[in-house]
């Protein structure tokens, strides 16, 4: 899967999650809870919806691997290989 | 039948905790003893006319946007679009004492304006109360308990001032009587204050129904007419499943919105080891309906806080109800609604649940007409120059609130003896809506979804 593909997986999560957000305007490389209005409640739906719709386990201890988008991909991109 | 959640009743927070858990694929069933949904803010039908049972108004106002509030968390954790709400804010709401009148608004600016113009001499330490607020972490849920008027006393100096900020927060949401806990104390203020009121259009219907097709769309099952007559706990004290008045239902977890005291009464395993006591606080309401809206230039506040003496008695009422104080809500002087139609006031007395329990059904009906008198008397009070007739009427009284929330002694708030985390002595048993202590729709909402993250989807280990 390419690194876009993943990038617009997180992207519809969170725009599942926060469905008054516009994911459009989002800078890949700044965090997304500074940008967003998400709180660790919210990560931890973006964990469980990656469980649920790809099967794509997130240990606790690697929550701030998904501070922002880059990092997300990164980090989900072996998962996803 | 084999569940991995069974919630007790179809409430704010038992719909709310159903949806969490059914957006994450768990099997969950909402168990529901009336025929509709709504649990204490359910809605009836009078003589062609549509009425909610408790909604003044919703606290924790935002406007579309805003971020990291109470009422923001709850969009987000039901993906539910803040327009769907359809919120009309209040246009302000007042404090009324025999020689003093604060006005608040969604802007907390007017209260503050009002303070400083009213109180002069206790602005300062206003402000240094409002810090307080400010600082206060109410979501642990660790907080010890402290009263309110003590911390009050500290920062305040003005008698009045006090029993007037603490007015609106008692009676929309104290289990105890004439105090409350602080840390309910801070969620009250921000959430009236800070926050402040608005009203979904349509009324306690529209969040009801969103709620209910998020709750199907998310797979879960619902049962109306559904008693539960029995929490199972197996020897290791572990709950295990629930009866019906017709079969067995076996499940991992349960959360019940029931009440704790209710909750105790059908887990007879629990009732050996809490005890929690049932609160003294109950209402009555008179809603009025008269053949026009009171004009705005009469009339133009959303809710009034009315107190007939220098201390506010916030307490079960001596005789059948105190009419000494009273909330008067004007459900159509919220903004944007149109002035075409009938008008509604709505009047909130408090009341004695003892003494309507024993009434004969005769007295009983007396008695009812009584109260209705007395609080249409209030609103000529408050009206003087409205001609409007009245074409309708309807009272309820604590003994109906129990008969349709099976909430003992009709208490509103619940239980004086909250479990903030949610946990039970019994194991997998969990209490969720107004006696974990989170009040009002948004309260119990927020309630039933935290209690569904930490109990049913994260195991109890908080994040």
């Amino acid at each position: 899967m390419t690194a876009h593909n993943i990038r617009q997986i997180v992207l519809d999560i969170i725009a599942d999650i926060a469905p008054d957000e516009s994911v459009d305007s989002i800078d890949d490389s700044k965090s997304l809870r500074e940008q967003l209005d998400l709180d660790s409640m919210d990560f931890l739906d973006i964990v469980m919806e990656l469980r649920k719709r790809h099967k794509v386990e997130v240990p606790q201890e690697d929550y701030p691997k998904l501070a922002t988008l880059e990092s997300c991909v990164a980090y989900l991109s072996p998962k996803f290989a | 039948m084999n569940y991995d959640a069974i919630v007790i009743g179809a409430g704010m927070s038992g719909l709310a905790a159903g949806i969490r858990l059914a957006m994450f694929d768990k099997k969950v069933v909402v168990l529901e003893k009336h025929s509709i949904p709504g649990g204490l803010n359910s809605y009836y039908r009078r003589s062609h006319r549509q009425f909610d049972v408790g909604l003044h108004a919703l606290t924790n106002f935002i406007k579309k946007g805003d971020k990291g509030k109470p009422f923001s968390k709850l969009i987000k954790q039901l993906r539910i679009p803040y327009d769907d709400f359809k919120l009309m804010p209040q246009t302000y709401s007042k404090i009324q004492f025999p020689d003093c009148t604060l006005k608040f608004s969604n802007e907390f600016e007017l209260l503050i304006s009002e303070v400083s113009e009213k109180f002069p001499n206790q602005i300062d330490q206003f402000n240094k109360l409002v810090e307080e607020v400010k600082n206060f972490n109410e979501l642990d849920l660790n907080q010890a308990y402290a009263s309110s008027r003590d911390v009050l006393k500290k920062i305040l100096s003005d008698e009045i001032l006090i029993e007037m900020i603490l007015c609106p927060l008692l009676i929309y949401g104290s289990a105890w009587e004439n105090d409350m806990d602080f840390a309910q104390f801070v969620i009250m203020f921000k959430s009236l204050y800070f926050e402040g009121f608005s009203r979904p259009e349509g009324g306690v219907r529209t969040i009801i129904s969103l709620l209910m097709k998020k709750f199907e769309e998310a797979g879960g099952e619902i049962r109306f007419r559904t008693a539960v007559t029995e929490v199972i706990v197996n020897e290791k004290n572990e709950a295990i499943g629930v009866k019906t008045e017709k079969e067995e239902l076996r499940s991992g977890i349960i959360l019940s919105s029931a009440g704790y005291p209710e909750t105790v009464r059908m887990t007879p395993k629990l009732s050996m080891m809490a005890s929690p006591r049932v609160g003294a606080m109950t209402f009555l309401e008179s809603i009025f309906v008269f053949e026009k809206k009171i004009p705005l230039d009469q009339n133009d506040s959303t809710i009034i806080f009315y107190n007939d003496s220098k201390r506010y008695s916030y307490q079960r009422a001596e005789n059948f109800f105190d009419p000494n104080s009273a909330v008067i809500c004007y459900p159509d002087n919220y903004e944007s609604l149109n002035r075409e139609g009938e008008g509604i006031v709505r009047v909130t007395f408090m009341a004695n649940y003892d003494q309507w329990k024993n009434l004969s059904k005769e007295s009983y009906l007396t008695m009812k007409e009584k109260v209705g008198e007395s609080a249409f008397k209030l609103v000529q009070n408050l009206n003087p120059n409205f001609d409007g007739q009245m074409v309708f009427k309807d009272v309820f009284s604590p003994t109906t609130i129990e008969r349709y929330t099976w909430h003992l002694n009709g208490t509103v708030y619940g239980s004086i003896d909250k479990t903030r985390d949610g946990r039970t002595p019994v194991k997998n048993l969990f209490i969720i809506g107004t006696d974990q202590g989170f009040l009002g729709i948004v309260g119990s909402i927020l309630s039933g979804i935290s209690m569904a993250n930490l109990h049913g989807l994260m195991n109890g280990a908080e994040t």
